[in-house]
């Protein structure tokens, strides 16, 4: 076993004897992960659970759903972050479909307006998947939560008046 | 000069979008508060301009082997089937009370994520610590 510990990773291990490389964050994490510790029939009735509120919730407010997917993604199905990211946008995209044509069917798409602010959408889209590779974003994150949660207040201020 | 800031408004919720942060949840209020767009039309905007981008996203995504098939199906089929029968409710809402329903998901959603960014810096610095201090063993 020592000798092993020494073949594979050699001057790194201290004249004490300890192993001195960094601790691994996946080793660190794996334990406290909820994914490894539930059987797969629980994990899989709490998955389809919270999917269920996850349609309520894009249908009802017009979206929100990628938020609320990335979480269940991580913690239920112990995925890592970049790939809970990019299954979250897959499934919202069938959703977002079927909402929007049945909101367009009511005539709550509104023309003119709706392809103005489309068209920034995507200009914009393209602009962050450029700009999320040239900055760590935790700052970034925390200002947009912030303002998040003050433009709730705000609403919520506005309508109860 | 009203197009501009239509542009303008899905400029910012793209970028944010973009950057995988959520922007449809601040697009929405931008249009609301700021262009007085109807809640209802904002959203049907919103769920409508996300559409070709997820697209184009997940085109990239598919041919870097990035998605999990198997989760994917087991959230979107169940959510699908409560997103269409959420999405035939809303024309039975009153827009006013909608958009206190949202302005109060938009309060939790934004606490949530707030304290998960919180707890993922603390996480990181904790780890940091912890390697400077068996380096300097």
């Amino acid at each position: 076993m020592q000798a092993q510990t020494q073949k594979t990773s050699g001057n790194k291990i201290n004249a004490n004897g300890f192993d001195n490389r960094p601790i691994s964050n996946k080793n660190a994490t794996k334990d406290r992960r909820l994914s490894d510790r539930l059987s797969p029939t629980l994990k899989f009735a709490l998955t389809v659970g919270a999917s269920l509120f996850v349609g309520v919730a894009n249908g009802l407010f017009g979206g929100g759903g990628g938020m609320l997917v990335i979480p269940i993604f991580a913690v239920l199905c112990g995925l890592e972050e970049k790939i809970a990211h990019s299954s979250a946008i897959l499934t919202i995209l069938p959703l977002s479909l079927v909402s929007g044509i049945i909101y367009a069917t009511h005539g709550n798409f509104q023309t003119p307006q709706g392809f103005y602010v489309g068209a920034g959408v995507i200009a914009g889209g393209l602009i962050g998947t450029f700009l999320m590779k040239k900055f760590s974003n935790n700052l970034l994150r925390i200002i947009f939560y912030t303002l998040m949660i003050i433009a709730g207040v705000t609403m919520l201020v506005g309508k109860l008046k | 000069m009203e197009i501009f800031f239509l542009i303008l408004g899905g400029l910012v919720g793209g970028i944010i979008g973009g950057m995988g942060m959520g922007g449809g949840t601040l697009l929405i209020p931008i249009l609301t508060i700021f262009l007085g767009i109807e809640q209802k039309n904002a959203q049907a905007i919103n769920l409508i301009a996300f559409i070709p981008m997820a697209v184009i996203v997940t085109a990239i995504n598919i041919k870097r082997k990035d998605i999990d098939y198997k989760s994917v199906f087991t959230v979107a089929i169940p959510a699908l089937a409560t997103s269409v029968v959420s999405s035939l409710f809303v024309e039975k809402i009153d827009g006013k009370i909608l958009s206190i329903g949202f302005s109060v998901f938009l309060i939790i959603l934004g606490t949530i994520m707030m304290i998960s960014t919180l707890r993922k810096c603390i996480y990181a610095y904790m780890n940091k610590c912890k390697e400077e201090y068996i380096f300097n063993d």
